[in-house]
């Protein structure tokens, strides 16, 4: 077995709304290899989030083991649990939100080290500050900045080094550059590939743009209201997506070039409510192709060839 | 430039916008022109604070006054200078000759009317015609956009967001009109659900023959729904073409970069080629070509003199000094 750095199991966050249970993560299973990049798609209220969030258990999980470097993670207690969040950090969407506005550029990057103990000596931690905002590429001058007076690729800039501030192994990216511009949004981008090259760094990258994910992941889970439909390196899932869903959400990308349109596979209606949802496949409202079966069992995940994994009645065949 | 052989719908010609706040001026447009021919969809490329919607929010003269001001220029909107029409006949022109639809559908909606009182008000205010009439042509517009008629009395809320921009794409095309102003329309929609709505936008303008303005950042859906591209850097147009033209034949490096930019879906390049650095700060724009301090291109006379616009064909322009140079090429146009 390849050096696995962290193994999801089973997975599962129900939340108890007025109008019943919410499936936000129903029996999610994948495993990550260290230095690598998962990237996690799908669209709005497919559980990206709740999924990257119940690993740091920042939501507490309903059920299902994280192993985290031979750890369960869901099995610590408060203290040894701030220990190991010193190993897994998030960055999250909104740089805007995500940043106390009441602190400068250094505060917010110290921070952490001052909390967790990491480095007492104000002196010391200003120091280490220089050096994170060196790797993220913040100039010096901007220490004593705070976020409003910042735009948003360098608070961005700021999230990824305050995360990088206790050499974590494995840093979750919840939609990082979706609020950035393009042409900021490819800077963020090379620079967290920089990152990883340097540091070893393993990515879980959640994201509803594929193009973002296919040019930065090595692979690529797609979920759908709750559950891992499809998972492949991201080369054959591009090259041969397989579950109707995957292949309507890939169609779906309006291609910036005139040489190559694809046929468009428009789906109908909408995602469906994940409040106590119905047996069987999760798509089958949507899909093309459902048949009776589909409405009635749920499919499993079945690994079709090398790495490439399907959730679809009509591709795992009997 | 070649004979006008179609009606323009809309001639903008040098339009400059500036907001003047406390802090100081924000020269949001800067001598801006949009021919657009009636039926043609023009669509509009530029990053965050470009001046994008300030352009499209000129021609329906809503620009927030105080503190934008229209410093100069002419907006004919099908033959009409709307710069200088009274307050009474721009409102019977707003939503009946040009009509916009908004980026987000939460809140260009009101919560508390029904979805389809929320149409008929359109159809009622420009059309002479009885409340209960008006209800039925609303109940068909929603049927245009693919909600069933059963869903009239419904509110904002009981709608997802595509319904929503739906329901908003119906109301904007209930008076059928000559130009539909469409700004980032589908940017708060899921990837799917933005497939859905743009297929019956362009069902709808061909139905319609509207012409129209799409505002967006995505390249991907510029190439999927216009026939013109205007790439907007600082309040400028920077290249003017056919899809063909500016996608093919990319002359600006601002265009070029907005393409290294992306990541290319068939070809998993290992870096994308970002632009370096930031937009000029509106407040204090270069006084030479506003692009020269991100340009790799940029030379010392670019640094001295806004370009002028360089007509390469009937239907090209860039403004960049570097093609003065007979021999000048830019990376892409190379490949």
């Amino acid at each position: 077995m390849a050096d696995t750095i962290l193994e999801v199991k089973h997975l599962k966050k129900y939340f108890n709304t007025p109008r019943g249970m919410l499936h936000a993560v129903d029996d999610v299973n994948f495993t990550l290899e260290r230095g690598k990049t998962l990237g996690i798609v799908g669209e709005s209220g497919c559980g990206k989030s709740t999924t990257g969030r119940s690993i740091l258990r920042l939501v507490e999980p309903t059920s299902g083991e994280v192993i985290f470097n031979g750890e369960d993670v869901t099995k610590k207690n408060k203290s040894e649990m701030r220990l190991l969040r010193q190993e897994m950090q998030l960055i999250f969407q909104d740089p805007y939100a995500s940043l106390d506005p009441r602190k400068t550029v250094s505060e917010i990057i110290g921070e952490p080290l001052k909390l967790q103990k990491i480095i007492t000596d104000k002196t010391k931690r200003n120091e280490r500050v220089h050096e994170l905002m060196e790797v993220v590429g913040l100039a010096d001058r901007l220490v004593n900045t705070y976020p409003h007076e910042l735009d948003g690729g360098r608070r961005q800039r700021i999230g990824i080094a305050r995360a990088l501030a206790m050499e974590p192994k494995m840093i979750i990216c919840d939609e990082p550059v979706s609020a950035l511009d393009v042409s900021i949004q490819a800077q963020i981008l090379n620079l967290m590939q920089d990152l990883q090259e340097q540091m070893g760094l393993t990515y879980i990258f959640i994201t509803h743009d594929l193009s973002v994910v296919n040019h930065f992941a090595n692979d690529i889970a797609v979920m759908y209201l709750g559950q891992l439909i499809e998972k492949a390196p991201s080369v054959m899932l591009f090259d041969k997506p397989t579950h109707p869903y995957t292949q309507a959400l890939l169609s779906a990308i309006p291609v910036p070039s005139l040489k190559k349109r694809r046929e468009r596979i428009i789906l109908k209606g909408e995602i469906t409510s994940p409040i106590n949802p119905k047996p069987g496949c999760r798509f089958a409202a949507r899909c093309p192709y459902a048949t009776d079966r589909c409405r009635t069992e749920g499919p499993e995940l079945v690994e079709i060839e090398k790495g490439h994994f399907v959730a679809c009645h009509l591709t795992t065949g009997s | 430039m070649s004979e006008n052989k179609k009606k323009l719908i809309l001639d903008i010609k040098d339009l400059v916008i500036h907001y003047e706040t406390d802090d100081g001026v924000v020269e949001a447009v800067n001598g801006l022109d949009i021919q657009l021919e009636e039926g043609k969809t023009l669509g509009l490329v530029g990053e965050t604070g470009s001046g994008k919607t300030t352009t499209a929010l000129s021609i329906l003269r809503l620009v927030p006054d105080p503190p934008g001001v229209i410093k100069n220029g002419t907006i004919s909107l099908d033959g009409k200078d709307i710069l200088n029409l009274p307050t009474e006949e721009m409102e019977k022109i707003r939503g009946n000759l040009v009509s916009m639809i908004f980026q987000d559908p939460m809140t260009s909606l009101n919560p508390v009317l029904t979805v389809g009182d929320q149409i008929a008000e359109v159809i009622a205010l420009h059309e002479n015609i009885s409340e209960k009439e008006a209800a039925k042509k609303a109940g068909d517009m929603l049927e245009v956009v693919g909600i069933p008629r059963e869903r009239f009395g419904e509110y904002p809320h009981q709608f997802s967001g595509g319904m929503k921009q739906r329901v908003v794409i119906a109301m904007a095309l209930a008076c059928n009109p000559k130009l539909l102003l469409a700004d980032e329309p589908t940017t708060a929609l899921d990837v799917t659900i933005q497939a859905q709505v743009l297929e019956t936008m362009k069902e709808l303008r061909e139905k319609f023959g509207s012409a129209m303005i799409m505002i967006t950042h995505d390249l991907g859906i510029i190439a999927e729904v216009c026939d013109e591209v205007s790439v907007v850097y600082a309040g400028q147009i920077v290249e003017h073409g056919t899809l063909e033209d500016v996608f093919e034949h990319t002359l600006h490096p601002y265009t070029e970069g907005l393409f290294g930019s992306l990541p290319n879906i068939d070809d998993r390049r290992n870096r994308l080629q970002p632009i370096p650095g930031l937009m000029p700060d509106p407040t204090d724009l270069p006084k030479g070509c506003c692009f020269a301090p991100r340009c790799r291109y940029c030379t010392a006379e670019c640094e001295k003199a806004r370009p002028d616009k360089k007509w390469v064909s009937d239907t090209h322009y860039v403004r960049c000094s570097r093609y003065e140079e007979a021999e000048f090429r830019i990376e892409r146009s190379e490949q």
